[in-house]
């Protein structure tokens, strides 16, 4: 069965330079297992594959079930010399939680 | 044990400072320690620089001290603040004028040397290649239009100048939790190799230094549990002498400090948790635990630090092209067929004029603005409204500025139902970032630390 990762998790982001820095959040021990199989970096690099330009970083910080995926080129260049909307990318917290899981 | 307690301050040139109070009145806190630089500000600063040489610092200083001072000083509070942006020196001359206007008297401290735009020249002869630290990329491909060059500095200048007695300190570009590190270190008498204790420091700078986002705001969680946002309180750390703390906020304020507030702000922008570099230590943040004991009330402990960095961080600013943009909106019924029916319009008339963009974005607020290819389709074809965004970069403001024109005749002649100012708004600089490390020697030996009374 398929879930949205919004139903299962929390998540935020911020920026540096041209990266984008996700972090997602477990709500228990479980969720953390299953989120730390089924989200693997090749996975988040394809569900952002349309607006970033490089590779995924993957951290695992069991202590407060959470990862961390760290996404280069993500930004239109950085903050300061994007043209988008969401230049800082503090959305992409939410466009991650769109991804959908094996549970 | 000993212990101190710091407020956190500003998150960011332009954050309030409004809950610093209830942290100053009602919490009991002996120092303030704000952060008003992000990575995008000093191209801010660096604008007004441009314009007059006696600027370069945020401009929020005087007037968030004007506020803070009568109720911190008859309580002894101190402050240390980034706000000397790109000219420290001429911040402190200006609060020291407005300090003796108010017949206050106090002692400014200022750190220097964190520029090094002055340098670069010296910084390659030395051998130090300020190659780009992500891409690789060379510096000559920006050199010639670079604005402002700053390393990341640590506490321990700051900490000189809380010892020579310092009640405010002002700094340029320092690490953001070194602003927190030096009043532990200077209260609580560590040395500079305790990495394990410099660690918890960091860590407690790094959860204080985005003011409400440790206390539910900009909170991916439950949001709506978040009481009374108007009037959050920024969060509050105790340290102890053997690192240990606790994080809180000031009575009577909103939000709420609890273990999933803090673990959202723990992890924010630190890239690998287990190596967050930072100029003073090395901190690993996998070793550590945050336990709620009561309402608002989060003991952080255990986190472990290695020595700190050979190298510092550079971050450097160039010109990189100008922004034109404009937007307009379209009712519903087809809001977003009529606004991709107005994009076509104005990308022929672009070709048209011979408008020269070296990107364009395309953009329908209401619809995909934020989340881009990712947002759901769903409902487009029914949406109450659409605005429809684009924005070019090009070479110079006159051109930039072309697109912009290119909208007001939309609202006679294309389609229907326009509501939303045809807008054509200001052309904006944009500014690349340039990422580069260099042996923090060199760039030591020229930080220098002076305090003035007024």
């Amino acid at each position: 069965m398929k879930k949205q990762l919004v139903e299962l998790a929390h998540a935020r982001s911020g920026d540096k330079g041209d990266k984008a820095d996700l972090s997602l959040f477990a709500p228990d021990q479980e969720t953390y297992a299953l989120l730390a199989r089924e989200v693997t970096a090749e996975r988040v690099r394809a569900h952002f594959a349309g607006i970033m330009t490089g590779e995924v970083e993957r951290f695992e910080v069991p202590n407060v079930l959470a990862l961390k995926f760290v996404l280069h080129g993500a930004l239109n260049g950085g903050a300061s010399r994007s043209l988008r909307s969401d230049a800082l990318g503090k959305s992409l917290s939410s466009a991650l939680l769109r991804m959908e899981i094996e549970v | 044990m000993k212990s101190v307690r710091i407020a956190g301050g500003l998150g960011f040139y332009g954050d309030s400072w409004r809950p610093i109070k209830a942290s100053i009145e009602r919490g009991n806190v002996q120092y303030v320690a704000s952060d008003h630089l992000a990575e995008l500000t000093l191209a801010i600063l660096q604008k007004d620089r441009q314009r007059d040489p006696n600027l370069g610092y945020t401009r929020d200083l005087v007037p968030m001290l004007a506020e803070l001072l009568p109720i911190a000083i008859p309580r002894g509070v101190k402050f240390v603040l980034n706000a000397g942006g790109l000219n420290p020196m001429a911040a402190r001359e200006m609060l020291l004028g407005a300090l003796k206007k108010f017949g206050l008297k106090l002692k400014v401290g200022v750190v220097l040397g964190d520029s090094v735009q002055e340098r670069l020249d010296e910084l390659q002869a030395a051998g130090v290649s300020l190659a780009h630290m992500d891409t690789g990329e060379d510096i000559s491909t920006v050199r010639d239009r670079l604005v402002f060059a700053s390393a990341y500095l640590g506490a321990r200048p700051l900490v000189e100048a809380l010892d020579a007695g310092a009640d405010i300190v002002l700094t340029g570009r320092v690490a953001d939790a070194a602003l927190f590190l030096a009043p532990m270190v200077h209260e609580l008498g560590w040395r500079w190799d305790e990495w394990d204790k410099l660690a918890q420091g960091i860590v407690v700078g790094h959860l204080l230094e985005c003011s409400g986002q440790a206390v539910g705001g900009n909170f991916g969680g439950d949001w709506r549990s978040m009481p009374d946002l108007a009037h959050i309180g920024y969060p509050i750390a105790e340290v102890w002498e053997d690192g240990d703390a606790v994080i809180s906020k000031a009575p009577g304020t909103g939000g709420r400090v609890n273990f999933d507030t803090l673990r959202e702000q723990l992890l924010y922008e630190v890239h690998d948790p287990r190596h967050y570099m930072t100029p003073d230590v090395v901190v690993d943040m996998t070793t550590l635990r945050m336990e709620e004991f009561g309402p608002d009330q989060v003991r952080v402990t255990g986190a472990t630090g290695r020595p700190a960095p050979d190298m510092l961080k550079i971050v450097a600013g160039y010109e990189d092209g100008v922004m034109g943009q404009a937007m307009i909106g379209y009712a519903w019924p087809d809001a977003l067929a009529k606004a991709r029916a107005a994009a076509q319009i104005i990308q022929q008339q672009m070709v048209e004029i011979g408008l020269k963009s070296e990107e364009t974005v395309i953009e329908y607020l209401g619809y995909n603005s934020i989340h881009g290819p990712l947002a759901d389709p769903a409902h487009i074809d029914d949406l109450n409204e659409v605005y429809l965004r684009i924005a070019v970069r090009c070479a110079d403001k006159k051109e930039a500025a072309k697109l912009g024109r290119l909208f007001p005749p939309l609202a006679l002649s294309g389609p229907p139902f326009i509501g939303g100012a045809g807008g054509m708004m200001e052309p904006r600089g944009l500014l690349g970032i340039w990422l580069t490390l260099a042996p923090r020697a060199l760039i030591e030996e020229y930080v220098r630390v002076s305090v003035e009374a007024t």
